[in-house]
């Protein structure tokens, strides 16, 4: 599916990218591949420690010196069509082993990350690669490591903290609330705290109510963090990237279910836009915004929707905090509709916030409410049965569509 | 596999001895342990045992050792001149702030919650008079003196407590939060505990910078000084920072100013265990009790963990025993402490402690320490008067700082990052 996904990013028409639309310092590029540029929100960054000889020998590690990989290059690895494939939990792991080469103060902190390669394989490799004071492994004491990654971050260094599971991170809550988001303000900008705390969350299959949980919900209103939630390959590795070089706290979650997704990603280097939403696919009847695993089931929804004759217009915000007001304004602006698909709780969700600026920002371009399909306000259950009607499944996609669309 | 290893340097032996303490309230016999009694504690498997300094000292037996001359012999003082009256002014600096605070807090100048160190100056001199400049302090909210010792300048102390836009942290911390990126002060926390692992990131980050980045300097690691209360330490951050700072043997050093109240909670009503320099052995760090009222014994303590952090032997646990003059806060009634309690450690004050030894040991004249008494009134004064005059922060600085980079703030809806739209920090523009 991810693989579809991506096919359907580099062909399908999107607005054209006007010249002024430098913001991103994204390059001209050729008018093939103009939609995936605007679309991905990718930007090619010259890598300064080092320029390869154009081989793509290896991984991700290559550099080419023009936007996107012509013919020519991909022509030289042994596969026909470009780039590599990998799993999501592997392209996080590039993006990760990509900048602690390029940084040396880059370190990786959390409990298991070591020697086990950490629970969903993430940091496999590292730790014998860069060492044990690089990949550390942590006792089991959130508040306090991801704390001295706080400390760390203020003293120089630019650590990845990672939670085992989002939930856990609860107990880190008062080093993120306090130190985190803040101490870039109360020192009046002295100190800058350049850390990315990264882990899986969401809902499992029947992991229990507490591994379940969703923590977009409950940080969204820390003043100071970014959060941003990948998806994809693709964009897990870009975010990745993005959030360890940003200068700011950025939350990044992953999802429990996405790590095995499999698509093919570029073999140059690139980095993604921490503050970009995603166009997945576009359309003019109605605009459905979601983020991590329940982009897959508003896709699976539209297929089911296209057959009947709809064309939703699908974006994965990406970007949980902020919100890109920009991408999903001008959706509006075009289908006068719009459904919010997400995992988060109807109480306080993202879908909550996210509600409340469109109402704020675009009003008048509103034909019918905005719908917001949430988790229900449950401890996710262990039973199978029940954890499914917990979530949003693709039926209810389908009939809230059909609902806005009346 | 031993990926990374304590800088090898043979430690110096230390003499196993008994704790003793005059604070009041406590039973002699809680404190005696003989030294047999010490080694032989068990820690489980013997093997962990062995190369592992576990032992507690206390400042009394290190400084009246009978193997030195006595330090009160007026012919061995056990600092020169200039370290003398270093001390002495940093203290009385100490003092006279927060007086100054306490008046201007009275008189409507500051606000909110202000936490003054009146009698715990010894500990905040004895530790911080001893590191470097790249060394780091992080402290709690009774931080003034912390900042002052490490050396921001008491202009930019007053006016960040006035509010004013050329404070440290311009307006934006307050009391509690003092900050200064030159100095290498790392805050100022309000919660209790939490800047402790802020602490430990930073000596975490010391040994990164020697082991990994390979910027080693030839005095040693560069050393970071906690700075906490008795309260503390019955928090889980507390523990959880000694096992990681003691595994990774971090050049950190916890104080502990063990003043006797968390505001109106007794250490001994909080604590099922009150001696917190025990802690430290449990963890297999060097526990050290030491009377936080004398200035030179907190140095002297000081001076040898210090030492330890910098050669790459590990955290120290330093419980200082000191007492606050004043309550809590400005706002605290202070009822509940006993006055033979207040009168006991009043009369143990550092600075006059300090005044008797310099004069006692000829060190300097009593017109010269009242001149410097002199120096730094008029340094307090002048810290009001600028205070004073510096200007209100505007309307336009209250988004600023919020992230370091702003584009945090995300896509508007026109398409530009909205930290470009001019009206952004007026806030007229939308957030």
């Amino acid at each position: 599916m991810a693989s579809l996904q991506m096919a359907a990013l580099l062909s399908a028409p999107s607005t054209p990218v006007p010249s002024d639309r430098v913001r991103l310092g994204a390059l001209r590029l050729s008018a093939s591949s103009s939609s995936a540029a605007r679309n991905g929100g990718a930007l090619v960054v010259r890598s300064e420690a080092k320029v390869s000889g154009g081989g793509a020998s290896a991984r991700g590690l290559s550099l080419i010196t023009h936007a996107v990989a012509e013919k020519a290059a991909a022509a030289s690895s042994a596969d026909s069509k470009p780039g590599h494939e990998l799993l999501l939990f592997e392209a996080l792991r590039e993006g990760l082993d990509e900048e602690m080469e390029r940084d040396p103060t880059v370190c990786v902190m959390g409990e298991d990350v070591g020697h086990y390669g950490g629970s969903y394989k993430v940091t496999k490799g590292l730790a014998t690669k860069y060492g044990d004071l690089r990949v550390l492994d942590t006792p089991i004491a959130e508040n306090s490591f991801t704390g001295m990654g706080i400390g760390s971050a203020m003293t120089g260094l630019r650590p990845v903290v990672e939670g085992m599971n989002m939930g856990f991170l609860l107990l880190a809550y008062n080093q993120i609330s306090n130190n985190c988001g803040m101490l870039h303000y109360t020192s009046g900008g002295q100190f800058k705290i350049p850390i990315v705390i990264r882990g899986p969350g969401g809902v499992g299959r029947q992991l229990g109510a507490e591994h379940s949980q969703r923590l977009e919900s409950y940080f969204q209103s820390i003043p100071g963090l970014q959060m941003v939630a990948c998806s994809t390959p693709y964009n897990a590795k870009g975010l990745m990237k993005a959030a360890i070089r940003s200068e700011n706290p950025v939350v990044l979650f992953e999802h429990v279910l996405l790590y095995n997704l499999k698509e093919r990603i570029p073999d140059e280097e690139y980095v993604l836009s921490l503050e970009e939403a995603e166009m997945v696919r576009p359309g003019e009847h109605v605009t459905i915004l979601t983020y991590s695993r329940m982009r897959y089931h508003v896709m699976q929804a539209a297929k089911t929707l296209v057959n009947k004759g709809y064309d939703p217009e699908v974006i994965d915000i990406r970007s949980l905090k902020p919100f890109d007001l920009y991408t999903i304004g001008n959706s509006i602006k075009k289908t006068h509709r719009v459904l919010i698909v997400e995992e988060c709780m109807r109480t306080g969700g993202i879908g909550a916030s996210l509600r409340s600026a469109i109402i704020d920002n675009f009003w008048d371009y509103l034909d019918a409410p905005i719908l917001c399909l949430s988790s229900q306000d449950v401890p996710t259950p262990y039973a199978g049965t029940l954890e499914n009607w917990t979530v949003v499944q693709p039926e209810q996609i389908v009939a809230a569509v059909e609902q806005l669309c009346k | 596999m031993a990926a990374f290893s304590a800088v090898k340097i043979p430690p110096p032996q230390f003499t196993t001895v008994r704790s003793s303490s005059q604070r009041p309230g406590s039973s002699p016999a809680h404190f005696a342990h003989s030294p047999s009694a010490f080694n032989s504690i068990s820690f489980g498997s013997a093997k962990s045992v062995r190369s592992r300094p576990l032992f507690a000292v206390s400042s009394d037996v290190v400084s009246s050792d009978k193997t030195k001359p006595a330090s009160s012999s007026s012919s061995n003082p056990a600092v020169t001149r200039e370290v003398a009256l270093e001390l002495y002014e940093d203290m009385v600096l100490g003092r006279a702030f927060e007086d100054m605070c306490a008046q201007m807090y009275y008189r409507g100048k500051m606000f909110g919650f202000v936490h003054l160190y009146n009698g715990q100056e010894a500990v905040s001199t004895g530790f911080i008079k001893l590191l470097n400049q790249s060394d780091k302090v992080v402290s709690t909210y009774r931080d003034h003196v912390h900042a002052l010792s490490k050396g921001v300048p008491s202009r930019e102390v007053m006016a960040e407590l006035f509010g004013k836009a050329t404070g440290c942290c311009r307006g934006q911390g307050g009391s509690m939060h003092m900050f200064s990126a030159a100095h290498n002060v790392l805050g100022g926390f309000a919660f209790i505990g939490e800047g402790i692992p802020v602490a430990t990131g930073a000596a975490f980050s010391a040994k990164y910078h020697h082991e990994v980045l390979k910027q080693s300097k030839p005095e040693g690691l560069d050393v970071t000084l906690a700075f906490f209360g008795d309260g503390t330490c019955n928090n889980g951050q507390f523990f959880e920072c000694l096992n990681m700072a003691q595994l990774w043997k971090l050049p950190i050093i916890f104080v502990v100013e063990n003043n006797l109240w968390a505001i109106g909670m007794s250490h001994l009503r909080a604590t099922s265990d009150p001696e917190i320099w025990k802690k430290g052995p449990a963890f297999g760090m060097p526990g050290v009790h030491v009377d936080g009222m004398d200035v030179l014994k907190v140095r002297e303590v000081a001076q040898e963990a210090i030492a330890r952090a910098r050669r790459g032997e590990g955290p120290t646990l330093v419980e200082c025993e000191t007492y606050r003059f004043r309550g809590h806060s400005l706002a605290d009634p202070d009822e509940l402490r006993k006055p033979d309690e207040k009168a006991h450690y009043a009369a143990r004050d550092p600075i006059i402690a300090l005044k008797k030894y310099i004069i006692e040991h000829g060190l300097a004249s009593e017109s010269e320490l009242k001149s410097i008494d002199k120096k730094i009134d008029d340094v307090v004064e002048d810290a009001v008067e600028f205070a004073d005059s510096s200007p209100l922060p505007p309307r336009t600085q209250l988004l600023e700082n919020v992230f370091a980079d702003p584009k945090g703030f995300g896509i508007g809806p026109d398409g530009k990052y909205r930290c470009e739209d001019p009206l952004f920090t007026q806030g007229t523009a939308q957030v």
